[in-house]
């Protein structure tokens, strides 16, 4: 099938009062991208970057100042209604569920929004509340809901009509590991299963990682980065630490090959060292600080999101792999 | 999974908006004490009216503007039933999405936002009708209500109270949806609570008000919500005015929805240009 999502150019100002002085915010700058039918896609970029603006542009809540966006084809504000049919979307800040009804309801009038028949309401929904481990809170008004099983609900809401294109903001806001861990295993499911596009805004490196094959990152409106995660992370620089527990007290080992030393901790019982990911592997490292020391335990701490961006950031714009 | 968006005929129109009602009558039902308290209210404003309205009756010589004691009292029964069912303060929970952007979530359903919050709205009022206005007339009944002359009052006053509700509804929307453009709705909410109860009859009948009011009352869609079913429904007029209050009610309502429509296009459109 064609193209998923296309965008050229695509731009968008807003106007901004300040007292009474105007001050025009270019908030989307000729950003250009296409995005293809099973890909996973991780948007990324501090806040305030654009991509929520970016996301209301795809859907059809706000019109571009310039520039031309197809989304599944169609073009997002005069076609929003044949969109919605065909795009699941889930604002984790915003619920699309019923408040004060029990959960079922919402996924009942959700269906009938939707015209699913009623076979495929029935089989969609089980699969759903199984996959999502749903069944124990269904019959629950969903304000009684944790924030864990709300936004499961959430996603489940959001893919009810099985929608070809899934635009998730931020989906694991605010959640433990565990409910992260299964969330993830859900999507990368229904990504194999039904052949969804996924595209999702995140903070957390974890998500881009176990989710998406494809990054973008976006600095100012601007495109800075596009390319797979491994590629992200040698572009920026950013730097893995291997942080050691040593059996006995030992002096600053500021001496190993290809590693900077960061800290000491205990009269240097523990001590973390940085690495650049592309310059040497955490073996190496771990390997030279073997010669010097006894290692009791050990563990590798990757570059996180934040500071790949703001690393990305600091390159200038329009850095392509 | 087939292409979805096949078969939005008439029959998927009629299921989602049969399941946005039945959820709005289920999520009033979730409220009982409000209920309860409702009824409290209702009953102890209704023996306030009791008594200053037979006392009207009584001094101007046993009827006045049409009104006998029997006429009276159906009134009052009538009109404080209705009350749970009709919003005639002006609040919706279209303001609130409006005002903190959940209407977001509303345009990226394919469906009419403006008929899907009205059916909600008008699915709490029919739970509230339900369980307010029966203990309402049962009181007026045993105090001793008027009945209508003829029998047609009864399907054309229930048709004329679904009107009644769903234009107040309807109405009520329009205070929200002013909030794509007004930062804060509640000054204009509050100027049309305070107009609308006392316009459409909830404290005194229209026709006791002085001719100017009465006039000025007749302007505005106020007395179409409350004091036209009450009329049809309290023996008050004969067929052919109940017929005329029903034509009323269905141009109020025809014109309020429109603009209505105007209104939510207007403002997706404010919202797409200006941002949300």
């Amino acid at each position: 099938m064609s193209t998923i999502i296309e965008t050229v150019g695509l731009t968008r100002r807003f106007t901004v009062r300040e007292g009474l002085r105007r001050r025009v915010l270019t908030a989307v700058d000729e950003l250009s991208v296409r995005i293809e039918p099973g890909e996973a896609v991780g948007y990324i970029g501090a806040n305030g970057a654009g991509k929520s603006t970016t996301i209301k542009m795809l859907t059809g809540i706000l019109v571009p100042t310039s520039g031309t966006v197809t989304t599944c084809g169609l073009r997002p504000v005069a076609d929003r209604r044949r969109i919605a049919r065909q795009v699941g979307v889930v604002f984790g800040q915003r619920s699309q569920l019923w408040w004060d009804l029990p959960l079922r309801e919402s996924f009942r009038i959700l269906a009938a929004i939707h015209a699913l028949p009623g076979d495929v309401e029935r089989a969609r929904t089980a699969e759903l509340v199984e996959r999502l481990d749903m069944a124990e809170f269904l019959t629950v008004p969903v304000r009684q809901l944790s924030l864990g099983q709300r936004m499961r609900a959430e996603i489940a809401a959001a893919l009810l009509h099985a929608p070809r294109l899934i635009i998730l903001d931020e989906p694991t806001i605010g959640l433990d590991v565990l409910s992260k861990q299964r969330l993830r295993e859900f999507l990368v499911e229904q990504r194999r299963s039904h052949g969804t596009t996924l595209l999702l805004t995140t903070h957390d490196m974890g998500d881009v990682e176990r989710l998406c094959d494809r990054v973008l990152v976006i600095d100012h409106g601007r495109l800075v980065y596009d390319g797979d995660l491994a590629g992200l992370a040698r572009a920026s620089g950013a730097e893995r630490v291997l942080a050691v527990v040593l059996a006995e007290p030992t002096p600053d080992l500021t001496d190993i090959p290809g590693a900077r030393h960061l800290a000491s901790e205990i009269r240097g019982l523990r001590q973390r060292l940085a690495f650049d990911a592309q310059a040497s592997t955490a073996a190496q490292v771990f390997a030279a600080v073997a010669q010097r020391a006894e290692v009791l335990d050990f563990t590798v701490e990757e570059p996180d999101i934040e500071d790949v961006v703001r690393r990305i950031y600091a390159r200038g714009p329009q850095y392509h792999l | 999974m087939a292409e979805p968006g096949v078969g939005f005929g008439p029959r998927a129109t009629a299921r989602v908006y049969w399941r946005l009602l039945r959820a709005g009558f289920r999520r009033q039902s979730a409220y009982r004490a409000a209920m309860l308290g409702g009824l409290a209210a209702n009953t102890a404003f209704g023996l306030l009216k009791v008594a200053v309205l037979f006392a009207t009756v009584r001094a101007a010589g046993g009827e006045v503007a049409g009104y006998d004691v029997g006429q009276m009292n159906a009134y009052i029964w009538i009109s404080q039933g209705l009350l749970g069912a009709l919003n005639l303060n002006g609040r919706s929970e279209m303001a609130t999405r409006v005002k903190d952007g959940s209407v977001v979530v509303d345009f990226l359903r394919p469906l009419d936002v403006q008929a899907a919050e009205i059916t909600i709205e008008v699915g709490r009022a029919l739970f509230a009708l339900i369980s307010r206005a029966i203990p309402m007339l049962a009181i007026g009944a045993a105090i001793g209500m008027a009945l209508p002359a003829s029998a047609a009052a009864f399907p054309l006053g229930a048709l004329s109270i679904v009107l009644g509700i769903v234009l107040s509804v309807a109405s009520a929307y329009l205070v929200g949806v002013a909030g794509f453009w007004l930062v804060e709705t509640r000054g204009i909410q509050i100027c049309y609570m305070v107009m609308s109860g006392f316009l459409a009859g909830m404290f005194v009948p229209v026709a006791l008000f002085p001719p100017f009011l009465r006039i000025l009352a007749q302007a505005t869609p106020f007395p179409a919500m409350m004091m036209y079913p009450v009329d049809v429904l309290g023996g008050h007029t004969d067929v052919a005015g109940m017929c005329g209050r029903l034509a009323a009610q269905v141009a109020w309502l025809a014109g309020i929805a429109a603009l209505g429509q105007v209104l939510t296009r207007a403002g997706r459109r404010h919202l797409e240009v200006q941002g949300g």
